[in-house]
């Protein structure tokens, strides 16, 4: 489990009190806004349409039973009961007042946790595959080279200032969970023939305004050279990345203006200058920080539970839900329970602080005491046994957790949109939530098999539109909400952006769309076939003209 | 025939808990549009920027700035739709902002 050091314990409690001092300074009026804006941005405090909103980081999305805890105490004592799971495995909370801000980093502190480098053109919280430690196709697990670089890039004085934000996913497994390919930096894991570890290297991907899929500057980096070699990306970025215009500042940008074979070349160069002994990473740190996220001690158990087998017999609901949110553990007898927070008509990432004690519990019982939150705004007790899922599943449907819709239709990303942010264009939830209506049978959802639909409400894409496999875009026509509908996109080892269909829809007229887009999929699918393969196959033709046809 | 008045309204967010506020007549910083201050004329407007820039200096908002609206039959509908969810909270938790408390604009984020 990531872990505080004692490095980690001094700068966030420094950070808690120098906090409470900025904030007093701003409400007595000692700093002016412009002052303050950056210093609240470095410890994620944003201000939106009805109140602050805070956003708390969780690395790697890795949470522990007392730390859900926490969240659920700060969701109830200083929010409106709730928060809400992000698409870069944090929290936010919608309803945060300026004066109680620092009383609440002070009680996330001492769970170690903190709001640092949640916001602001810094390295931000580094993201890895949910099921990192358990999946059953992870060559190794991706945390310790994450908390290597959570360490180096905190409060790291040549990066606290970059041209704009940065994003670092990092995948163990070949099927990639972390999407990886859309991230500023993104890692995957390889192993050579003499069994070593090296990570290969892409850069400058990234959604938004302008979504690119990222380039690979190194197959194989070995894992030592991690650090000295990510300095070196920065250390181009901070140097050749655009200042003048916010919008053209990521290093995707970069990579695109000066070409993959420049930028790679300028690395490089960078690279040669400096002897990698001097920050290359010891063995022995390695290790260190690998202990942090060793294996639970699993028990030795048969692959068959008859306990399980017998549930599924006696309980269809149990059976669908075991069919569709749990999924293949690294262990025999043991699997990955992934807890849906898109009930039907819900609002996708949100849960209540109740609901959040539940899953706390949960995890303390039957998973080792730990939980991960998924880029998918989903909940994930990693190691589980199968006999235990039963009853698991019975507290979860007690608790409004129960939605048998993992991977499927219902299982929709959406950011916060108009309903909260106050960078949107149009909501996002209210057509999440009329989609997941609309597809509430579990039963049809299946029909149609997996299927990423992601929708944002801006074009700043924090739903991942995107790369959904059907996107939506919300945006503002003279002053009416509408739609714009993507196909195709995926943020997995195949990564692609979306194209746009065609003209955009009106809120009520998107559900129907949808389906059309499905219906079309299903009459014209090959045996076995997902939807994705599908339309990598047909092409938008026959969606389009399917939805416009009638218009 | 109802009787509407065009005009803008100043708007901000209070500095100690982020809730949207609306400037009234009296100069203070009302939680309801429907109190606020709708002008038309340059001066009226000025003179609203003025105040505001002199309560953002006394630590009391942040982050002014002027919206369009229109006064229907006593009550003001900001134009923007992102407005009116300001004036109300979040349409999907209607259990939640101003709508909850009773200090809610009296137009809906989108009519049906």
């Amino acid at each position: 489990m990531y872990r505080y050091d004692e490095f980690d314990h001094q700068f966030v409690s420094e950070r808690t009190a120098q906090f409470r001092d900025q904030a007093n300074r701003r409400m007595s009026g000692e700093l002016t806004e412009d002052e303050f804006r950056p210093l609240r941005l470095m410890n994620g405090l944003y201000l939106q349409l009805h109140a602050y909103m805070l956003r708390v980081a969780i690395p790697y999305g890795t949470l522990s039973g007392k730390q859900m805890r926490q969240l659920a105490y700060i969701a109830d004592k200083y929010d409106r009961g709730y928060g809400h799971f992000t698409t870069r495995q944090n929290i936010q909370y919608n309803w945060i007042k300026l004066e109680e801000t620092a009383d609440i980093l002070q009680a996330l502190s001492d769970v170690e946790m903190h709001a640092i480098q949640t916001s602001g053109n810094c390295i931000r919280n580094v993201t890895t595959d949910h099921w990192a430690g358990a999946a059953a196709d992870e060559l190794l697990d991706p945390r310790p080279i994450g908390e290597l670089i959570r360490q180096w890039s905190s409060l790291h004085p040549e990066f606290s200032f970059l041209p704009r934000k940065f994003k670092f996913a990092i995948t163990g497994a070949p099927h990639d969970r972390a999407a990886v390919k859309v991230h500023d930096i993104g890692l995957r894991a390889h192993k050579n023939d003499k069994g070593e570890t090296g990570w290969e290297v892409m850069v400058g991907g990234g959604q938004g305004r302008t979504p690119m899929i990222a380039v690979t500057v190194r197959d194989f980096l070995p894992e030592k050279e991690v650090i000295p070699y990510m300095e070196a990306i920065m250390r181009v970025y901070n140097l050749f990345g655009r200042r003048d215009n916010k919008y053209k500042a990521r290093i995707k940008i970069l990579v695109h203006e000066l070409g993959a074979e420049k930028f790679k070349a300028e690395v490089e160069a960078e690279y040669a200058k400096h002897p990698a002994q001097t920050t290359e990473v010891e063995q022995r740190e390695l290790t260190r920080i690998e202990k942090y996220f060793a294996q639970p001690s699993f028990e030795k158990m048969s692959r068959f539970a008859p306990h399980f087998e017998n549930a599924k017999r006696e309980n269809v609901d149990f059976a669908r839900w075991a069919k569709n949110n749990l999924a293949t553990h690294q262990v025999d007898g043991y699997t990955i329970v992934n807890i849906s927070l898109k009930p039907e008509g819900g609002i996708p990432g949100d849960a209540t602080g109740e609901q959040m004690r539940v899953m706390a519990t949960l995890a303390e019982r039957y998973s080792f005491d730990e939980m991960r939150v998924s880029h998918a705004q989903n909940i994930v007790l990693p190691h589980v046994k199968l006999e235990d899922t039963f009853a698991i599943w019975q507290v979860l449907k007690a608790n409004d957790l129960a939605a048998a819709n993992y991977g499927l239709i219902g299982d929709i990303i959406a950011c916060p949109g108009l309903d909260y942010c106050a960078l949107a264009t149009a909501r996002s939830i209210p057509i999440a939530q009329a989609i997941s209506r609309k597809f509430a049978d579990v039963k049809k959802q299946e029909e149609y098999g997996p299927v990423k639909l992601n929708i944002s409400g801006c074009i700043n894409a924090c739903g991942h539109h995107h790369v959904g496999h059907i996107g939506i875009l919300g945006l503002d026509k003279k002053g009416e909400e509408f739609y714009q509908i993507t196909l195709g996109g995926s943020s997995s080892e195949n990564a692609s952006i979306g194209t746009i269909l065609g003209p955009g829809f009106a809120a009520h007229e998107v559900p129907d769309a949808i389906e059309t887009i499905l219906n079309t999929y299903v009459k014209l699918r090959e045996p076995g076939e997902e939807f994705l393969g599908a339309y990598r196959r047909l092409g938008p033709k026959p969606f389009k003209e399917a939805l416009y046809a009638a218009a | 025939m109802s009787d509407v008045e065009k005009g803008q309204v100043m708007t901000a967010n209070r500095l100690r808990d982020g809730d949207a506020v609306f400037l009234t007549r009296a100069g203070i910083w009302s939680e309801k549009i429907d109190d606020a201050a709708l002008v038309q004329e340059p001066q009226a407007t000025a003179a609203l920027e003025a105040r505001a820039a002199e309560d953002v200096k006394t630590n009391h908002i942040t982050g002014q700035y002027l919206i369009d609206a229109e006064r229907i039959d006593g009550k003001i509908r900001a134009a923007l739709t992102r407005e009116r969810i300001r004036t109300l909270g979040p349409s999907v938790r209607t259990d939640l902002g101003k709508q909850a408390t009773g200090t809610a604009g009296a137009f809906a984020a989108v009519e049906a």
